[in-house]
């Protein structure tokens, strides 16, 4: 709109210093903005407030692991943005859209230097970038949605030589597996190029995760003048070092600390570890959880096995987990005392990651505590070998394996509710009896 | 009773005593431009009578009640045309603005209806300020009430001639490089640059944003230090915004400038200034002294680059705060085109006035790839050097004094072939804005063809009350002199002088 001012967002610039500490950068104490100029509908004002002259964060780096090893990846800078708008193209009418929810939005730019050889790496630095930035709860990073995004910057060379190659910058890529197969595709295209004997064009192009291929957007030639100058509608940010040091301050712990901590504190498996602060949301609920019933390795397998085979079985996403540590506490708690059987546990785990209802109450309402009643156990097992001739028969015949199918019987008579220890032990009992007679 | 010959504190204190009622306020003010307005063309709109009289009719309950007792409250004001009103029409008078109805109100308006204020219109001005004649209008030219053959100066021309030919109380101008102190001298009324900062910028449709200020214009200087204290305040929707401890400037209206030390640089008095204009600064000058001031000619290094550092500056910051108006989302957009570049190229071609266009291709040039150290960055350089040079002026002196144009009001279309020559008239307001100063213009004495001269005073940063003291001082000897067209036998029509 006419007239309306642009404001920096505090809480952005210490988000923004966060990533930046995280990544060993150096925090500029004099921060500026600058606009860049250039006409399209997905900016309102036609310019974006960047940073092009004294960015925010400068001289960073961040460690990746590779199947080769430890790789040092170095970050030139980390600059401050606005984000534009997002122009939708409505192919039927022939007419473009624009959202411009998203326009003044901060953004983050990382750029790194030209460390990266493989797509692997690549993909290692983003991974390492992405948990990273969800531990400093700066951004949830999810690609698909665009609150993270990357232009892959590459050049091939001919082994041996020091010089990098003319570059290629790639847009548009939605998710880890297009960036993977867009820098296989590209390096494959260039390589073919040079060996032809043509040469690489400096150029933007847009790559098509559909049809696996590149397009050129623009060239050096046709580069924009963006007309960069000092904006004037916000001042310099003078950073202190007492705000930097309040950043730091406040700083969460990372993957790597916690990694060690799980292992150490709680005596997790170095593999439990890794799954849970593999993603910042397992992390969180692994510790709100084992807050209100300890039981760490207890909780650690509930998340590892039930609630990735839930998630994996509705289709979603880890962050898209929505029931509370309170009920999943109480749930751990039931199973683990005895107080319900773990086939039982299992079916209100289910109710607690869709409804997160209370599994006490449910429990309660349900009847679903376990049967230790003896009389009560009693009779079922006799119910189920006077129903499975077949299978008793079997069992004194010398097959074992029949009294799983025994105990299975009864379990189901019993709704799942009996005390499987006490099924097993009078199921012996009576099948004992039975070959005394 | 003359309402509209009133001081906007003299008829707000009528009103507060019950003498006047805020509907009989706005009404002698909605008479009034009745009148004149065919002669003058302040407005580039006026607001529907229905509304003003609404509003007035709620203010007046709100005064009954005793709720509102500001000094404003009631007083029919008038509006620049680029400060954005909710609701009203705001169009910087520019064509590619010629249906834009802002959605909010700018900060500086909204603290002035806050405390009662009426708005009765919005004022005509140069397309979206740049010009310093109020001709380069889409809406037509403002003319001087003084004498109609006369323009009222600009970029505020018609806030300043809204004052002088009495169709409002007081108006809000904007002053990126005198738009304020210029048409202020011109017109015979007094205006306030502010230092920059000082009033929000909340809403003000920007022409250059590190220059732009928003200021009073108003018969007199208790007006405008009563505007000023209402409209100036820290804005957080403002990142220019400065936090001021004392605001109080009307402690300032004193009769009292004993010791007060003035510089009145050397090169504002040589060259293509006019005689009679020189007279009478110097005339205010030794009134002040008079009065005890100490007053003494100086060197002011660097003067003369003060306009091109403000034009490439001014031009540049222009040629993006513009960029937006492209008939994407709001204002004028052409009838044909085909495809996004014909949308664009035709609507901006089309909207915009000749003024602009030059500036923006101005400032579009000087911050294109392989001329920006040469013009833009160079410009800034200077404009912090005659920060210094300022620094220094006031290492000595209490306040500034100069003229504020080299001439009195010109004839309409005397500027117009010549841009250049418009520029340098800007030659003595300028280098206020580039050093973020404060800056008053009051009327200190008429040429020989009647039209009013006026004088403009500057302080250091923040030291707005050292020349509201010079300028309340000069007032006290002089006193206001109403324009020809609101006194008696309707003087002030087209003369050829």
């Amino acid at each position: 709109m006419p007239g309306s001012l642009p404001v920096l967002n505090r809480q952005a610039v210490e988000y923004a210093m966060a990533v930046g500490i995280a990544a060993n950068c150096d925090i500029s104490n004099d921060c500026r903005f600058d606009r860049k100029n250039y006409f399209y509908p997905d900016n309102p004002q036609n310019y974006q407030i960047s940073q092009l002259y004294a960015p925010l964060c400068t001289d960073g780096s961040v460690e990746i692991k590779t199947q080769e090893g430890k790789k040092e990846i170095r970050i030139h800078e980390i600059h401050l943005e606005e984000d534009a708008g997002k122009l939708v193209h409505d192919e039927q009418t022939g007419t473009s859209l624009v959202d411009y929810n998203r326009s003044g939005v901060p953004l983050i730019e990382i750029v790194s230097e030209p460390d990266m050889r493989s797509a692997e790496e690549v993909i290692a630095y983003l991974e390492k970038l992405r948990l990273m930035i969800q531990y400093l709860g700066a951004s949830d990073c999810k690609l698909n949605e665009g609150s993270m995004r990357a232009d892959v910057n590459l050049s091939v060379r001919v082994v041996g030589t020091k010089e990098l190659g003319m570059r290629t910058e790639m847009k548009n890529l939605n998710s880890f597996k297009a960036i993977a197969r867009a820098i296989e595709g590209e390096r494959a295209r260039q390589v073919e190029l040079l060996e032809e004997g043509k040469p690489v064009i400096q150029e933007t192009r847009r790559w098509d995760d559909n049809i696996g291929t590149s397009y050129a957007m623009r060239s050096k030639e046709d580069a924009k003048d963006y007309r960069y100058f000092p904006e004037p509608d916000l001042p310099p940010l003078r950073i202190s070092a007492e705000w930097v040091k309040e950043v730091k301050a406040r700083q969460p712990e990372l993957r790597e600390e916690k990694l060690v901590r799980y292992q150490k504190e709680f005596g997790l498996p170095a593999y439990d570890a890794g799954i849970l602060t593999g993603d910042k949301k397992f992390a969180d609920l692994f510790e709100a959880t084992t807050a209100l019933c300890g039981r760490h390795k207890k909780v650690s397998n509930w998340i590892m096995v039930e609630t990735i085979r839930l998630l994996k079985e509705c289709g979603m996403a880890p962050d898209e987990l929505s029931f509370s540590p309170e009920n999943f506490a109480r749930l751990v708690v039931l199973a683990d005392s005895g107080t319900i059987t773990s086939t039982v546990a299992k079916e209100v785990f289910e109710l607690i990651f869709r409804d997160d209802i209370d599994p006490e109450r449910y429990v309660k309402e349900h009847g679903l505590a376990t049967v230790n009643d003896e009389d009560a156990l009693y009779n079922a097992v006799r119910q189920v070998l006077r129903d499975n001739q077949k299978p008793v028969e079997d069992y004194h015949n010398g097959k074992e394996k029949a009294i799983g199918f025994l105990v299975g019987q009864t379990m189901k008579a019993m709704r799942g509710k009996a005390n499987t220890e006490l099924v097993n032990r009078i199921l012996r009992e009576e099948l004992q009896k039975d070959e005394n007679m | 009773m003359d309402l509209m010959g009133l001081t906007a504190v003299e008829l707000g204190r009528k009103i507060r005593r019950k003498e006047v009622t805020a509907e009989e306020a706005v009404l002698a003010a909605l008479d009034a431009i009745e009148k004149r307005e065919k002669k003058v063309h302040s407005f580039v709109s006026v607001l529907d009578r229905e509304a003003v009289l609404e509003r007035a009719a709620k203010v007046q309950r709100q005064i009954d009640e005793g709720s509102l007792m500001h000094p404003l409250a009631g007083v029919p004001m008038a509006v620049k045309d680029n400060l954005c009103t909710k609701g009203i029409l705001t169009t910087c008078a520019s064509g590619i603005l010629y249906n834009f109805v802002p959605t909010y109100t700018a900060e500086a308006v909204r603290r002035l209806e806050e405390a009662g204020a009426v708005l009765i219109g919005k004022t005509n001005m140069d397309e979206f300020s740049m010009g310093s004649t109020t001709e380069t209008s889409a809406y037509g030219a403002t003319r001087n009430p003084w004498n109609t053959a006369h323009v009222p100066g600009g970029s505020s021309g018609g806030s300043c001639a809204a004052v002088a030919a009495e169709e409002c109380s007081f108006a809000l101008g904007s002053d990126t490089g005198g738009s304020i102190r210029q048409p202020s001298a011109f017109c015979g009324v007094t205006g306030i640059k502010p230092t920059y900062g000082t009033v929000s910028r909340y809403g003000l449709i920007a022409y250059a944003s590190s220059l732009d200020q928003v200021g009073p214009v108003a018969k007199d200087v208790t007006d405008c230090v009563v505007v000023l204290e209402t409209i100036a305040s820290y804005d957080s929707k403002d990142s220019t915004s400065a936090f001021r401890k004392d605001c109080r400037f009307s402690e300032a209206l004193q009769d009292e400038v004993k010791g007060m030390r003035i510089g009145i640089p050397h090169g504002y008095l040589g060259e293509g200034l006019d005689k009679e204009v020189r007279e009478a600064v110097l005339h205010a000058a030794d009134m002040l002294k008079e009065k005890g001031a100490i007053a003494e000619e100086f060197e002011l290094n660097l003067a003369s680059y003060a306009v091109p550092a403000y034009y490439v500056i001014a031009c540049a910051e222009a040629s993006s705060n513009l960029a937006r108006f492209d008939g994407v989302k709001y204002g004028y957009r052409t009838k044909e085109y085909e495809g996004l570049h014909q949308m664009y190229k035709k609507s901006r071609s089309e909207g915009f006035g000749p003024e602009v266009k030059r500036r923006i291709l101005l400032g579009s040039f000087v911050l294109s790839s392989g001329y920006y150290d040469a013009y833009y960055l160079k410009a800034l350089r200077t404009k912090a050097l005659i920060k210094k040079e300022f620094d220094k002026a006031f290492l000595k002196y209490d306040v500034l004094l100069g003229p504020a144009a080299p001439t009195t009001a010109p004839k309409l279309g005397a500027f117009f072939s010549d841009p250049v020559k418009m520029y340098l008239s800007d030659i003595y307001t300028v280098s206020v804005n580039l050093a973020g100063l404060p800056g008053i213009s009051v009327p200190c004495g008429t040429d020989r063809n009647g039209l009013p001269i006026g004088v403009q005073l500057v302080g250091d940063c923040f030291q707005e009350k050292n020349i509201i003291r010079a300028a309340y001082a000069l007032e006290q000897t002089r006193g206001y002199r109403r324009s020809p067209l609101c006194g008696e036998g309707g003087a002030g029509d087209e003369q050829n002088i």
